[in-house]
């Protein structure tokens, strides 16, 4: 067995032993710290709480006071120009604070690289069809068709 | 929450396609599971807003505590089921 491990020299960085290699340093350590993306997520998932916490209780309060379920009462309630419109904001809003928090699910318990990676993927993709799902379907009651 | 999310999608999908697909979907909620979910996901919704509230004030630097992370974790179970509560009794 040969040991295949670089040497470097501690002060300068320069391969001074070991297997040569044509990549140098700088392109060895690129692309492996941080993502510099934590704060944006962390706002991202704060902001559209709030924003979740206001579109929530109002559809709560709409669906509690809604006077019926059926399918004529249902086309009516989406199709109304405010409601519509509320409901598109939810949709989205609730979409991506949704694929926000599946996301540090995944990311802390998915421990599999490839795995995680897949679930990620995913993960994105099935948001991204809700929410276009969703706004399809308000845009046509809401549009009328 | 996220399954909740998707039953959301489906009923106003449902009611886009056609009263034949939202008829199905009724029926399936208008069921003693289907009750269970929705009556589950209500409390599951009042829970994540009041505990998401809490999560607010905590990144504020308050109410970091064990005394006070404590007591707010019990305000929050019993303001989630009596939003709870209070959304059925509006409902029915």
């Amino acid at each position: 067995m040969v040991c295949h491990r670089d040497i470097y020299c501690v002060d300068c960085g320069v391969l001074v032993g070991g297997v040569m290699s044509l990549r140098s340093p700088l392109g060895r350590v690129l692309g492996l710290g941080t993502a510099k993306d934590g704060t944006a997520h962390w706002w991202g998932q704060r902001v559209s709480g709030g924003a979740m916490a206001v579109l929530g209780l109002w559809f709560a309060w709409a669906l509690a006071t809604m006077p019926g379920f059926s399918y004529a009462e249902a086309i009516a309630f989406i199709g109304q120009p405010v409601n519509a419109l509320l409901l598109l904001l939810l949709s989205v809003t609730m979409a991506y604070h949704s694929f926000l928090g599946i996301q540090v699910v995944i990311e802390d318990y998915v421990h599999g690289h490839g795995l995680k990676i897949a679930s990620l993927v995913l993960s994105r993709f099935a948001h991204i069809i809700l929410a276009v799902a969703a706004v399809f379907a308000i845009l046509k009651l809401g549009i009328g068709a | 929450m996220t399954v909740g999310f998707i039953v959301f999608v489906v009923w106003l999908f449902d009611a886009a396609t056609g009263s034949d697909a939202y008829a199905m979907f009724l029926g399936a909620m208008d069921t003693t599971a289907g009750c269970v979910l929705l009556v589950g996901w209500s409390y599951a919704f009042f829970y994540h807003l009041s505990n998401g509230i809490r999560h607010l004030i905590w990144d504020t630097g308050r109410g970091l505590e064990i005394g006070q992370a404590t007591a707010s974790a019990w305000f929050v179970i019993v303001t989630s089921i009596v939003l709870t509560a209070a959304f059925w009794w509006v409902a029915s």
